[in-house]
C-alpha cells in the first residue's frame, strides 16, 4: 500500500497541477480549521461555565430557610422559618440517601487577629462534611472532625489568604497558634485551598457548628442545611429533594408548595441542564463543522473529476499496458486521501496554533476560558479526514475505472 | 497465434445499430508479420481492439494461442494484456509526465517488479533502441520516431507473443517510417508475432501478408514479396536489434518463466 512508487504516482500527478491542488487543498484545509476554531471555542464556552460551578460539589443539595408566601392551615403568611439543629437531625436520620451533611450559620465577616495582625474574614460554623461539600483541599492540618464538634472545641481551619493575611511571611508557623476572633481565642488546626473561583472563598475561617453557636450565638439557630447525594440517580435526587421539602414543611408547618418558605437549590440539576446545553452546542458545531468540510470534499471530487476526465488517455494506456480496474480505483482513492489527509492536517495543526495562542492571551472573561481542541477531538478530526478523502476519490476512482481503453486511446 | 472465427461486432448507438464487423474468420500464425488495411470506418481498429481484448466481440470464436478469449473479466483481460500483448499506437500514448525509462517501465509495475529491477530492465530495452541517451528524457523532449521507438521498448519489455500496432507510423515523416518498419521488421524476427494496422500501402507492403477489410468483411489477403529493404543496413537501431538478440538475458527468462506460471493460472 506504502510503496515508494505508488507515492511518486501521486507526487507527479500533484506536480502537474500544483495551482490547483494547492487550492483543492485550501478548501479542506480550511474546512478543518474552522471545525477546529469552533470545536475549541465551544470547548471554551464550556469551560467558562463550568468554571462558574466550582467551589462545591456538583451534587450538592442547597436547603435555606425563607418566609412563608401561603397561608397554611390557620397560620398567616409571611412567618419567617428558623432552622435549628432539631432540622439538621432530622434530615440527617430521615433523608437516607444523602452522602455528606452538615448545617452551618452565616455570622458575616468577623475580625479576626494574631498578635499585631488585624483582618475581616468570614466566619462559617460548620460540620466536619461540609470540607466534602465544598470540596476544599487541605494544604496543612486537617478539617473539622467529630470530637471537634461534640467537645465544643475551639479550634479553627483557615484560607490560605486568612494565613497569609493574619501571618505574614511565607515561613511562619500558623499551625498551632492561636487566633482571636471577635475576642475568643481559636487555635489553628488546618490551612485549606478552595479551587472557587472566587478570592473571598479563600478568605475563610471555618469553626464547629456547636463552637460557633455557643460562643457567638447562645441559640441552637443554623441558617443552611447542604448535602451531597453520592452517585444517586436523577429520579432519586429528585425524590431527596421532595422528601426533604415534605420534612421541613411538616415540621414547621408549611405548604409544600410553598417555595419562598424553603429554597432548595439542587445543582445537579443546573448541572445537567448544562450539560445538555453543551452537548446540543457540541452537536450543533460539529454539524457546522461538516458541513463546512463537506464543501471541501465536494471541492476535492470535483477536482479529482476533472483530473480523471483529463488523464483519461492515460488511464486508457495504462488499461491497455495491463493496469486492472483495482489499480485505477487506488491510484485516484489515494491521490484524494493524501490530498486531503495533507491540507486537512496542516488545518488541524492551524486551528491548535490559533487556539493555543488565544488561550495564552485571552483576558479573564467570564463563561469563556482556555479553549481547547483536546486529543479526541484531534483523533475524530483525523478519522473525519480519512472518510472524507475517501468519499472525495470515490466517485472520480470509479469513473476512472469505467474507462474503456478503446475510447481513450481513440485518435481524435 | 491468433484464431478467429466468423467474428461479429455491432455498435449500438441510440437507435442506430451499426454492424462493424460482420462475420471475419482469419489465422495468423506465430512469428508472422501482417498488414491490416481499409479505409476508415471498415472496421480495422475495432477488429484490432478484439485481438487486443480491449473490446468484446458479439458473435463468434477467438482463440490467442490457443485459448478462447470471450468476456473476460477486467482482471483477467488486463492480466493477458500484460502478459501476451504488446501495443504501440499511433499517437505514441507516452504518460507525458514519466520520463522515457518509467515509461517503458509502466507495463513491469502492474507485474508488481520492484522498481530498481524494472527500471534497469527498462534502460536495457532503451539501449537496444538506441535511445539510452534520452532515458531520462520526458516525451516532450523527445523526436516523434524517438517517442515510437521508447513506445515500442514499452511493449517490447514484457516479452509479449504479439504485437498489436495502430498506424504506428501515421504522425511519422517517410524516413522515419521506414525506420520504424526497419525495427518492427527485427522485431517480428525474433519471432514475435506482428499485426500493424495502417492505411498506408508502402509500409503494408513492407509486412508478409496484408488483409484488406472493406464494410467489416475481408475482402482479399495478398501475400506481400518482402523486399529485403535497402534501408536495412542503414540503420543504427537495426544492428543494435541484432546485437541484442544473441543476448537473451537474465530478466527475460525470469519473465518468461512468470509468464508460464501465469499460463498454468490462466
Amino acid at each position: 500500500m506504502f510503496e515508494l512508487d505508488k507515492w511518486q504516482e501521486i507526487y507527479s500527478t500533484i506536480q502537474k497541477n500544483k495551482l490547483r491542488t494547492f487550492l483543492t487543498g485550501f478548501a479542506v484545509a480550511w474546512g478543518i480549521f474552522m471545525l477546529i476554531i469552533l470545536l475549541g471555542s465551544g470547548k471554551g464556552l464550556e469551560n467558562g461555565v463550568t468554571d462558574q460551578f466550582r467551589g462545591g460539589a456538583n451534587n450538592g443539595i442547597w436547603i435555606s430557610s425563607g418566609m412563608t408566601s401561603k397561608e397554611f392551615k390557620g397560620l398567616q403568611a409571611g412567618r419567617i422559618i428558623r432552622f435549628t439543629n432539631d432540622d439538621y437531625n432530622l434530615l440527617k436520620e430521615s433523608v437516607r440517601d444523602h452522602e455528606y451533611m452538615s448545617s452551618r450559620m452565616f455570622l458575616g465577616n468577623t475580625i479576626t487577629s494574631y498578635k499585631n495582625e488585624y483582618g475581616s474574614f468570614y466566619l462559617s460554623p460548620c460540620h466536619p462534611d461540609y470540607g466534602k461539600i465544598k470540596e476544599v483541599e487541605m494544604i496543612q492540618g486537617r478539617f473539622l472532625n467529630i470530637l471537634d464538634i461534640n467537645e465544643f472545641r475551639k479550634v479553627a481551619v483557615i484560607g490560605e489568604k486568612v494565613k497569609q493575611d493574619l501571618f505574614k511571611g511565607t515561613d511562619t508557623v500558623a499551625m498551632g497558634e492561636y487566633i482571636n476572633i471577635n475576642g475568643v481565642l481559636f487555635k489553628v488546626i488546618g490551612i485549606f485551598r478552595d479551587f472557587g473561583r472566587d478570592d473571598n472563598e479563600q478568605r475563610r475561617i471555618y469553626i464547629p457548628i456547636s463552637t460557633g453557636q455557643r460562643v457567638f450565638s447562645g441559640q441552637n439557630v443554623i441558617s443552611q442545611i447542604s448535602m451531597t447525594t453520592g452517585d444517586a440517580a436523577v429520579e432519586q435526587v429528585d425524590q431527596m429533594v421532595e422528601q426533604t421539602r415534605e420534612l421541613l414543611a411538616r415540621k414547621h408547618t408549611f405548604d409544600t408548595k410553598d417555595e419562598r418558605a424553603v429554597f432548595i437549590w439542587n445543582k445537579s440539576e443546573d448541572f445537567r441542564k448544562f450539560q445538555g446545553l453543551f452537548m446540543g452546542i457540541r452537536l450543533f458545531i460539529w454539524i457546522v463543522g461538516i458541513g463546512t468540510i463537506i464543501a471541501g470534499i465536494v471541492g476535492v471530487s470535483n477536482i479529482m473529476m476533472i483530473s480523471v476526465k483529463e488523464r483519461t488517455k492515460e488511464i486508457g494506456v495504462r488499461k491497455a499496458l495491463g493496469a486492472t480496474p483495482f489499480s485505477i480505483v487506488s491510484l485516484i482513492l489515494r491521490e484524494a486521501i493524501v490530498i486531503t489527509g495533507f491540507a486537512g492536517y496542516i488545518g488541524l495543526v492551524l486551528g491548535i496554533g490559533v487556539l493555543e495562542i488565544i488561550s495564552r492571551n485571552l483576558p479573564e472573561i467570564e463563561f469563556f476560558r482556555s479553549p481547547e481542541a483536546n486529543f479526541s477531538i484531534a483523533v475524530g478530526a483525523t478519522i473525519l479526514l480519512i472518510v472524507a478523502g475517501t468519499l472525495a476519490g470515490l466517485f472520480p476512482a470509479r469513473k476512472a475505472a469505467k474507462i474503456k481503453p478503446i475510447e481513450a486511446l481513440r485518435d481524435e | 497465434m491468433i484464431k478467429i472465427r466468423n467474428i461479429h461486432k455491432s455498435y449500438t448507438n441510440g437507435q442506430n445499430n451499426l454492424h462493424v464487423l460482420k462475420g471475419i474468420d482469419l489465422d495468423i500464425e506465430t512469428g508472422e508479420m501482417i498488414s491490416i488495411m481499409g479505409p476508415s470506418g471498415s472496421g480495422k481498429s475495432t477488429l484490432l481492439n478484439i485481438f487486443g481484448i480491449l473490446d468484446n466481440y458479439d458473435e463468434g470464436d477467438y482463440f490467442l494461442d490457443g485459448k478462447k478469449i470471450h468476456n473476460l473479466n477486467e482482471r483477467k483481460a488486463a492480466l493477458l494484456r500484460n502478459r501476451m500483448l504488446g501495443f504501440v499506437f499511433q499517437s505514441f500514448n507516452l504518460v507525458s509526465f514519466k520520463n522515457a525509462m518509467e515509461n517503458v517501465a509502466l507495463p513491469l509495475y502492474y507485474q508488481k517488479i520492484p522498481r530498481r529491477k524494472r527500471n534497469r530492465i527498462a534502460m536495457e530495452y532503451l539501449e537496444k533502441l538506441g535511445l539510452k541517451d534520452w532515458a531520462h528524457h520526458l516525451p516532450s523532449e523527445l523526436s516523434g520516431g524517438q517517442k515510437q521507438r521508447v513506445a515500442i521498448a514499452r511493449a517490447l519489455i514484457t516479452q509479449p507473443k504479439v504485437i498489436l500496432a495502430d498506424e504506428p507510423t501515421g504522425a511519422l515523416d517517410s524516413v522515419t517510417s521506414q525506420e520504424m518498419m526497419d525495427l518492427l521488421t527485427q522485431i517480428n524476427k525474433t519471432g514475435i508475432t506482428m499485426i500493424i494496422v495502417t492505411h498506408e500501402l508502402d509500409i503494408a507492403r513492407r509486412t508478409q501478408k496484408t488483409i484488406r477489410i472493406i464494410d467489416g468483411s475481408i475482402k482479399e489477403i495478398v501475400e506481400n514479396e518482402v523486399r529485403s529493404t535497402k534501408y536495412e543496413d542503414r540503420t543504427q537501431v537495426r544492428s543494435n536489434v541484432i546485437a541484442s538478440e544473441a543476448k537473451q538475458t537474465k530478466h527475460e527468462l525470469e519473465i518468461k518463466s512468470e509468464n508460464q506460471k501465469y499460463e498454468k493460472v490462466a
